[in-house]
């Protein structure tokens, strides 16, 4: 042991976001009963949605094909929602104070969480489209279509879970960011991903077509199913990207307040 | 001699309230240095402003000769901390912990694997490497708690009460650690409310309380402060005790036992010792009457 200042040179960012990124992944393959949920979520929304309210909502049968989009994005909804617990449990706890004084760029313990929650959600969309294919969803859409619709979901999750992680910042402990995470995850009922937006009352059609759902939920019907994608491309990706920013601002904002008042 | 802690005059206050009312210590370099004090006296907050994680209000502290306010960069890069709560990831098992420390102080995939096997075994962890940290005693848990903090070997450590909660085999078996680091050269600054602790492990003592530090120095200075001999004076009978200061002359003795005798329950016993820490603590924080004797 030297008394000296240490020869080691602080890592690079891109080695930094690695190992937090691999360190969130780890958490996640170990938390059992929350990747479980993870898994068992989508395909139980997917029976539920086709075979309990598919009847009512679209006799025709055709409610298969409708719904999936609306229930990636739900899955992913619960699934990033995970990300405000992860990140409220790490503020809570001793560990970031150590990362705050290690020479690194801590908020790279957040980018972790988040791209964990991408790799989540993304196994997730695979169960759900895999047992939406078992159920009777036909998609015609072309490989490039797919790589679009993937983009677009892609897209979500990370505009969801950056949202999330913001609220795991702020939140005062891990039950309550559970808690605050719960709203976010009304979005998607109030918007065209379960039933078409004409047959909600007046009022609630103005906020159902304003918020950043309907529009993605479009999208990734229009390129699956072939149904016109009109406008709703770039106002999704406008929405998500100004909601992208303004997660990140929040984020780094309150992770600067939150080191303050320790 | 070059001074590896410098803080003057620092203050801190959260929401109208004083945590730090003017703090001035001096830590040389390769010094165990204690900070001792009650519950709420301030010694954490006084460790987050010396580790960057919390600015202060007013006055400097500096690190190996670096600022802490503007060369916060320089500081992390020469100290490492332990805080008050085990700072370890419990889903990951001990080899994680400490490997993922190592890459995220620099080190090549090779080096931090290396500097992974070499800790754990130091800290006497090799045989639980691979079981989660969730599974550990409260004693092995700081042992990898420190064995991360001594990663990178940066030349100032900090530890925020490394020994409350742990049982007495876990508490020397941590001391004997600490004491190693000593003869290594590292400097160490240490905070506890175990007088006890302050006594064996550091080379001074700071007393604080209410945010100020009203006393300073080695362990022998500071029960010389309290005078020369302490009388304890116990009734079985009554379940009644006290102690009372003298400067250790026959006459003073006396004198404290002659005022003090009509008073006393008929089976008090008398016994007179050197002033331990306790009395020292008491003292200092509680000014009360007991220790304080005309």
């Amino acid at each position: 042991m030297n008394p000296t200042l240490s020869p080691l040179n602080p890592p690079s960012a891109a080695a930094t976001n690695a190992v937090f990124i691999r360190r969130s992944l780890t958490l996640s393959l170990r938390n059992t009963e929350s990747l479980l949920m993870a898994i068992i979520l989508p395909v139980m929304l997917m029976l539920l949605f086709t075979y309990v309210f598919g009847g009512a909502i679209a006799p025709g049968g055709d409610y298969a094909n409708y719904v999936v989009p609306g229930i990636i994005l739900l899955c992913a909804g619960y699934g990033a929602a995970t990300t405000a617990v992860d990140v409220s449990t790490d503020m809570t706890n001793g560990i970031i104070d150590r990362f705050r004084t290690m020479p690194i760029r801590s908020l790279s313990v957040v980018t972790g969480h988040v791209a964990a929650s991408l790799a989540r959600n993304l196994v997730a969309t695979g169960v759900v489209i895999g047992v939406a294919l078992l159920v009777g969803f036909r998609p015609n859409g072309t490989f490039v279509e797919w790589v679009a619709a993937l983009g677009v979901i892609v897209l979500f999750i990370l505009t969801l879970t950056w949202l999330y992680a913001a609220i795991g910042l702020v939140a005062g402990s891990p039950s309550a960011a559970s808690g605050y995470g719960f709203i976010l995850l009304f979005l998607p009922y109030l918007s065209s991903a379960f039933v078409p937006i004409d047959t909600m009352p007046d009022w609630l059609r103005g906020v159902a077509r304003h918020q950043p759902i309907t529009p993605l939920i479009e999208t990734i019907r229009g390129l699956l199913l072939g149904t016109p994608v009109g406008d709703n491309a770039w106002i999704g990706a406008v929405w998500c990207a100004g909601l992208i920013l303004i997660a990140l601002v929040w984020c780094g904002a309150a992770f600067r307040k939150r080191a303050g008042r320790r | 001699m070059k001074l590896a802690i410098e803080v003057k005059g620092l203050r801190k206050s959260f929401g109208g309230q004083t945590v730090l009312g003017g703090v001035d210590i001096s830590v040389a370099e390769g010094e165990i240095y204690a900070l001792l004090g009650p519950n709420g006296a301030g010694k954490t907050t006084l460790i987050n402003i010396l580790t960057t994680l919390v600015p202060a209000d007013g006055g400097s502290a500096r690190i190996a000769g670096y600022d802490v306010a503007s060369e916060g960069g320089k500081v992390k890069q020469s100290i490492s901390l332990t805080g008050q709560f085990a700072a370890v990831d419990e889903m990951l098992t001990a080899e994680e912990n400490l490997r993922m420390m190592c890459r995220l102080s620099g080190m090549t995939a090779a080096e931090s694997k290396r500097r992974t096997e070499e800790l754990l075994r130091r800290f006497d962890l090799s045989g639980a490497a691979r079981k989660r940290v969730k599974t550990f005693s409260g004693g092995m848990r700081r042992r990898v708690d420190l064995a991360i903090s001594l990663v990178a070997s940066r030349p100032v450590l900090f530890l925020d009460e490394p020994t409350t909660g742990l049982d007495t085999v876990s508490r020397r078996a941590l001391w004997d650690i600490i004491a190693e680091l000593k003869a290594s050269g590292m400097t160490i600054f240490l905070t506890t409310q175990y007088l006890e602790e302050a006594d064996q492990l550091a080379d001074r003592i700071g007393v604080v309380n209410g945010g100020r530090i009203v006393a300073e120095g080695t362990a022998a200075e500071l029960k010389a402060r309290v005078g020369g001999e302490v009388i304890e004076l116990t009734s079985e009978r009554e379940q009644w005790s006290r102690t009372v200061a003298t400067t250790g002359s026959v006459q003073d003795i006396g004198r404290v036992l002659n005022a003090l005798a009509p008073t006393l329950p008929p089976d008090t016993q008398v016994t007179i010792r050197r002033p331990s820490m306790d009395d020292v603590f008491i003292a200092l924080t509680h000014q009360t009457s007991e220790v304080s004797v005309s």
